[in-house]
């Protein structure tokens, strides 16, 4: 069954690819655009995201209850009017504390996760097809990031950089460029190998070696040619990563890294709300909540992305 | 290709050197001391934290400290703990059964689902299956382990009261009882675990097998007739499986390493919760024997990687 | 005895110079029932405190094992490298000193015959010596018999500086001598008011000489006993796994006829409070956690589960805020916070009272530690006999504001309030603990209402309270403006505890800021009381001193107590546990039985 609807969706590409010219020229951007927009989860996933950062973008301005009111009167409390979330143990409102932890929280999560792919790309397509000894610099550079212990590397980088580059960009800046720095700095090391990787095997291929005969150079070859093939695992790797920056935001808050103890994140709401989970679930629930549908979103997103870029898939 | 192997045993020493330099100096210059539990008592002289820095040599040049280290660890004596007062190779072997029994279980598990999962959802993209499948790996990731632990502790401890939260390592019941009580203490972690690894795994594996399946060469096997089950197990699974192979190599040092967050929620006696009670005494003797043995299974790991790619598709040349 | 005699006796229990305990026994030699005894003090307003512990069981053993669950795990077995609680704790099971401390703070005895009192001559009138007789007939766990040389050589390891033994100050101020085989001298150069610290307590347990005599000094980390421990304690070592596991036995010639009850103990360690409150509360995995430092809310709902109790003792530990009285934010002599400098708004009296009375410790104590934390005014809390009376707080921002008006901070365009350019802005570190953020939270808004602005800071506990010398982030460097932690204090005699206020133990670079004075307070008075308190024998006027100096503190503000912090732990219901806030957890274990 999978063969048969495989060669046909194939057949069907070529002729797809084949017959758009007749109709109209087309760019590759606008091709992708096009398929991406076929790709249904993909654009649900798109106006979900969107939707969110919009919620996040304006929601304080319309919920004006402030992040930090203490009401002892309302402490843990469920959902209600006043509080559509709840409160948490400070009867603080956790509507108010989500909408602008989530801003910092997406906010982190896309940066930190565009600082891995990107450099993890960047030194693994490099690695791949540099000649041995760079390739062997590098891969030890990514060996000596995935064995260093990551909380005294931590500890060192607060202690040597943080009051310089707070002084220099400002504290709330700075503690941003700060954080997005560390945890993509220390996520980019698998995206690095999966990269390499993917070239090594990718580099022999026909198609490649066809575009080296036509005389490509070769970061020509790689960013046309080889880079397109090598994004699927790159764009899991990214998703994921999405997700792990938003939770290592708030490992780096407790660190004495991140935003100082008074600022809601989603990653800090969720871990402060885990031990009232049998008590309170709420507090936990929504967090946690967020999270996965940003996470979800993004991946939908990614889904699109790749199939849209890779030009022998049609959906 | 021997000759390939041997030279990258050869590079393998010098850069093992340069790593445990590199972790050497930032453990040394990383703030905090081992010492920080006599602080906060006024009882204790302050002459008491500087005798016993001096007694344990911190107080000496960096790149002193680390020949010393260096010169120690080659004859086989990997220091001891200024915590415990224990050599540390004594500490690490209490730990690691532990470690490999329920780290090596979780990523055997993450394994078994990601593979046929995976590969069953990439050959049906967006069938229901594929949807179930996807949910829960986002499940999966994207909640933090310390929570998923939390819930599961919620569910089956205190609620059914079926398993035990606190793991033991000293279960004298024998027979059956014995048998079931040390699985019935390992699920909850293996599972937290193993899940947590499984969800992203199989995001790879069906990532990198739809990037396979649209390829001539499989449409070529296909359309020569060959049984569906070659054309996916030599055919697609095959030249698919390089980035997970990238991705489970750079794993498999955990094994030894451990999961410091799980091991916590757990109290399982791990590597990784003797690495984080190291990290957070200031321990260094500690830390830097766990994180050199770890470097040198990264770089193992990393180098079967290599050489295991060659072996998935044979046209990767080694230069 | 009549009725003046009768309300004199309520009034020393009150006054702390009288335990609980005497008094029952005292009511109960004239004819009256405990329960009346007691109900007559707390009629007279006298707070309960622990009950007379009664111990039930008729023979030693067949209470089974018990289970007890440290979640920060022990690391090592010799007492004296034990630097951490959980350490201390888990070599208890093996070894004992002399005498333990109780709830009250008074000395009973363990390996020694009796107490000494001037009475009974083992304390001298000068105060410069104490004669300690030892219990007859006591062995270690291997049958060898415990006699004063096992004490001689106890002080001659602890006090040797290659040993490298962290109460090594304690022997220090000693010297032992042995009179005979079962009686010992302690003599001090100059008069020891508190002279129950050598061989008491936490930091007075005696290791046996036959085992650790060829240990002492450089290569005492090779002794097989620190790994396997020998003993007198009530249970003997069977198995230890640094960080994870303590596992000991009956021991079957313990010197206390039908002590201990349990047949084996298991202490496990590892994870965090909050799961260890549920395996004792919750599901009954454990029989005893310790050390449950966990928002008030969550215990009350776990204890409601049913399975377990909480248990409260009542230590000195006082969980304060410190007000910096050097400038943090001006580098002198290549040091912030140099006593060359004087903090630009902190040392006006003013802003120090406002200060005083935003924090709002009532409902801090209420609804953040519960009984885990007990609003007060006083830097010294307990025991009793140290406390003032002649102090006061209040919640109150409109005094606040009142007292920085007055003293001419007025509000700024962004609200914040300044005077002659300086403004009323100040950072606020504390170490990284939910209930220790939350508070952070309530006092910033409070001083936020009456235009104190505030930034929060929170650090990592161990690099806050590392002893690193190249750290800016510890305690003892206090590059902030006010910081906030608890101290503790770890003997019920205030002496060590006050001199966190004396002006020659200033944390400064020279002294490696390793000094007792965090806030850099001086004070000429304080000084001068606390040598008298030093070797003032007389305990009554000792106790005054030692009232005024608490008193000067909190007058001038120089800390702002928030909450005195007893220890919290769960016992699982039946278990019967002896316990003491002046001593370790463990102390009274061989007394520990399970109600049938």
């Amino acid at each position: 069954m999978a063969g048969s609807t495989h060669a046909s969706v194939t057949a069907d590409g070529i002729a797809a690819v084949t017959a758009a010219p007749s109709v109209r020229p087309v760019t590759p951007g606008f091709e992708a655009w096009r398929r991406f927009r076929r790709h249904r989860l993909a654009v649900a996933g798109a106006v979900v995201l969107a939707l969110m950062v919009l919620t996040v973008a304006i929601g304080p301005t319309i919920w004006r209850v402030p992040i930090n009111a203490i009401d002892f009167s309302a402490q843990v409390a469920g959902p209600s009017l006043a509080h559509p979330l709840g409160t948490d143990s400070l009867g603080q409102d956790l509507l108010a504390r989500m909408l602008y932890g989530g801003r910092i929280s997406i906010a982190v999560g896309l940066v930190a996760m565009a600082v891995a792919v990107i450099f993890g790309t960047l030194i693994g397509a490099v690695a791949g097809v540099a000649p041995g000894p760079v390739d062997a610099g590098l891969m030890w550079l990514t060996d000596l990031f995935l064995s260093l212990p990551q909380l005294p590397f931590l500890l060192l980088i607060i202690y040597l950089f943080r009051h310089s580059l707070t002084a220099i960009v400002g504290e709330q800046l700075g503690i941003f460029i700060l954080i997005c720095i560390v945890i993509g700095g220390f996520q980019w090391m698998p995206v690095a190998r999966l990269v390499r990787a993917q070239i090594l095997s990718l580099r022999e291929k026909e198609f490649v070696e066809a575009a080296r005969a036509l005389g490509a150079s070769t970061s020509r070859q790689v960013v046309r040619h080889i880079l397109p093939n090598a994004l699927g695992p790159v764009i899991v790797a990214g998703t994921i990563y999405v997700a792990q920056a938003i939770i290592a935001e708030s490992t780096l808050d407790f660190l004495g890294l991140g935003f100082p103890p008074d600022v809601p994140t989603w990653g800090r709401i969720l871990y402060d709300g885990q031990n009232y989970l049998d008590i309170a679930p709420h507090w936990a629930l929504f967090s946690g909540g967020a999270i996965f549908v940003t996470v979800l979103a993004i991946n939908f997103v990614g889904d699109g992305l790749r199939d849209a870029l890779d030009p022998r898939k049609v959906i | 290709m021997t000759r390939y192997l041997i030279r990258r045993l050869l590079i393998a020493v010098p850069s093992l050197l340069g790593i445990s330099l590199v972790l050497y100096v930032i453990l040394a210059l990383a703030p905090g001391d081992p010492f920080s539990a006599l602080a906060s008592n006024p009882s204790i002289p302050p002459a008491v934290a500087e005798a016993l820095r001096r007694k344990f040599g911190l107080d000496d040049p960096i790149m002193l400290r680390y020949w010393h280290w260096l010169i120690a660890m080659l004859h086989g004596d990997w220091g001891y703990s200024f915590d415990s007062r224990v050599d540390v190779d004594v500490l690490i072997m209490q730990r690691l059964p532990t470690t490999l029994y329920i780290i090596g279980s979780s990523q055997i598990l993450a394994l078994l689902v990601a593979l046929p999962v995976g590969i069953y959802a990439a050959l049906r993209p967006y069938s229901l299956f594929d949807q179930i499948a996807s949910t829960f790996a986002f499940i999966g990731f994207s909640l933090p382990t310390f929570f998923t632990g939390l819930v599961l502790i919620l569910i089956f401890s205190i609620q059914l009261h079926w398993l035990p939260f606190v793991y033991r390592t000293n279960i004298t019941a024998t027979g059956w009882a014995g048998v079931w009580a040390h699985i019935a203490q390992a699920i909850m972690p293996v599972l937290v675990l193993g899940l947590f690894q499984g969800g992203s795994w199989t995001r790879f594996v069906r990532a990198s097998v739809l990037d396979v399946v649209h390829l001539d060469y499989v449409t070529t096997a296909r359309s020569k007739g060959l049984a569906e089950r070659t054309v996916v197990g030599r055919h697609i699974v095959r030249t698919a499986l390089i980035p997970v192979v990238t991705v489970v190599a750079l794993q498999l040092p955990f094994v030894f390493g451990g999961a410091i967050v799980t091991e916590q929620i757990f109290r399982v006696p791990g590597i990784g919760s003797l690495l984080i009670s190291a990290i957070l005494a200031n321990d260094t003797p500690v830390i830097m024997a766990i994180t050199f043995v770890f470097a040198c299974l990264v770089i193992l790991f990393n180098l079967i990687a290599d050489i295991l790619y060659g072996w998935l598709d044979p046209r990767i040349s080694y230069r | 005895m009549n009725e003046q005699q009768l309300r004199d006796l309520i009034e020393d229990v009150r006054a702390g110079t009288r335990t609980r305990r005497e008094f029952i026994n005292r009511m109960i030699a004239l004819g009256l029932t405990a329960p009346l005894a007691s109900a007559m003090l707390l009629q007279s307003g006298v707070a309960m405190a622990a009950a007379p512990y009664e111990y039930k069981p008729t023979k030693r053993g067949g209470g089974g094992p018990v289970h007890v669950l440290w979640w920060e795990a022990p690391t090592l077995l010799n007492p004296h490298f034990a630097v951490g609680t959980k350490d201390q704790d888990a070599s208890r099971i093996f070894y004992e000193p002399l005498a333990n401390w109780d709830a009250d703070g008074n000395l009973i005895p363990v390996l020694a015959a009796e107490i000494p009192t001037i009475n009974n001559g083992g304390l001298s009138e000068d105060g410069k010596s104490v004669t300690w007789k030892l219990k007859k007939g006591v062995t270690w766990h291997d049958g060898k018999p415990f006699t004063a040389d096992d004490c001689v050589f106890t002080w001659e390891y602890a006090s040797d500086p290659a040993t490298a033994t962290y109460d090594i100050a304690t022997y220090q101020a000693v010297k032992v001598s042995k009179l005979d085989d079962y009686t010992i001298k302690l003599a001090f150069a100059k008069p020891t008011p508190y002279w129950a610290d050598a061989f008491v307590g936490v930091r007075g347990m005696i290791i046996p000489k036959h085992l650790f005599e060829q240990y002492k000094g450089g290569n005492s980390r090779q002794a097989p006993a620190n790994l396997a421990p020998v003993g007198t304690g009530p249970f003997m070592y069977v198995q230890f796994r640094p960080g994870d596991l303590v596992r000991a036995k009956i021991n079957p010639n313990y010197h206390e006829e039908n002590h201990p009850y349990f047949d084996s103990i298991e202490m496990k360690g590892g994870g965090d409070a909050v799961s260890a409150a549920r395996a004792v509360m919750q599901t009954g995995e454990y029989d005893y956690a310790w050390n449950l430092q966990v928002e008030n809310r969550i215990l009350q709902l776990l204890q409601k589960a049913g399975k377990g109790q909480l248990k409260f003792l009542y230590g000195g530990d006082i969980e304060h805020i410190q007000l910096n009285n050097t400038d943090p934010w001006k580098t002198v002599d290549d040091q912030r916070s140099s006593i060359k400098t004087t903090h630009p708004f902190l040392t006006d009296p003013a802003v120090r009272q406002a200060l005083n009375v935003l924090v709002n410790r009532q409902a801090i104590h209420q609804y953040i530690y519960g009984p885990a934390g007990l609003a007060t005014a006083n830097f010294v809390n307990n025991p009793k006999r140290y406390v003032s009376k002649d102090t006061s707080f209040e919640f109150n921002i409109a005094t606040a504001i009142k007292l920085l008006e007055d003293a001419g901070w007025k509000p700024g365009p962004d609200g914040v309030r300044e005077k002659n350019g300086v403004k009323l802005h100040m950072t606020y570190a504390t170490s990284v603990n939910a209930p220790r953020q939350q508070t952070q939270e309530i006092v910033k808004q409070a001083c936020q209402k009456a235009g104190i602005s505030v930034d929060l800071k929170a650090i990592l506990a161990s690099v806050f309270f590392s002893s690193d010398v190249a750290n800016p982030d510890t305690y003892t460097k206090f590059y902030n403006d006010i910081q906030m932690y608890t101290t503790t204090m770890t003997q019920p005699d205030p002496q060590l505890f006050l001199a966190q206020f004396v002006s020659w133990e200033i944390a400064q670079k020279e002294n490696k800021w390793a000094g007792l004075n965090i806030t850099r307070w001086r004070n000429a008075e304080y000084d001068a009381l606390y040598k008298a308190a030093e070797s003032e024998l007389d305990t009554v006027k000792r106790a005054a001193l030692f009232i005024k100096m608490n008193d000067l503190v909190i007058k001038n503000v120089v800390v702002i107590p928030v909450v005195y912090r007893p220890d919290v732990a769960a016992a699982i219901n039946g278990l019967n546990t002896r316990l003491s806030g002046w001593d370790s957890q463990m102390a009274y274990l061989k007394d520990w039985y399970r109600e049938t």
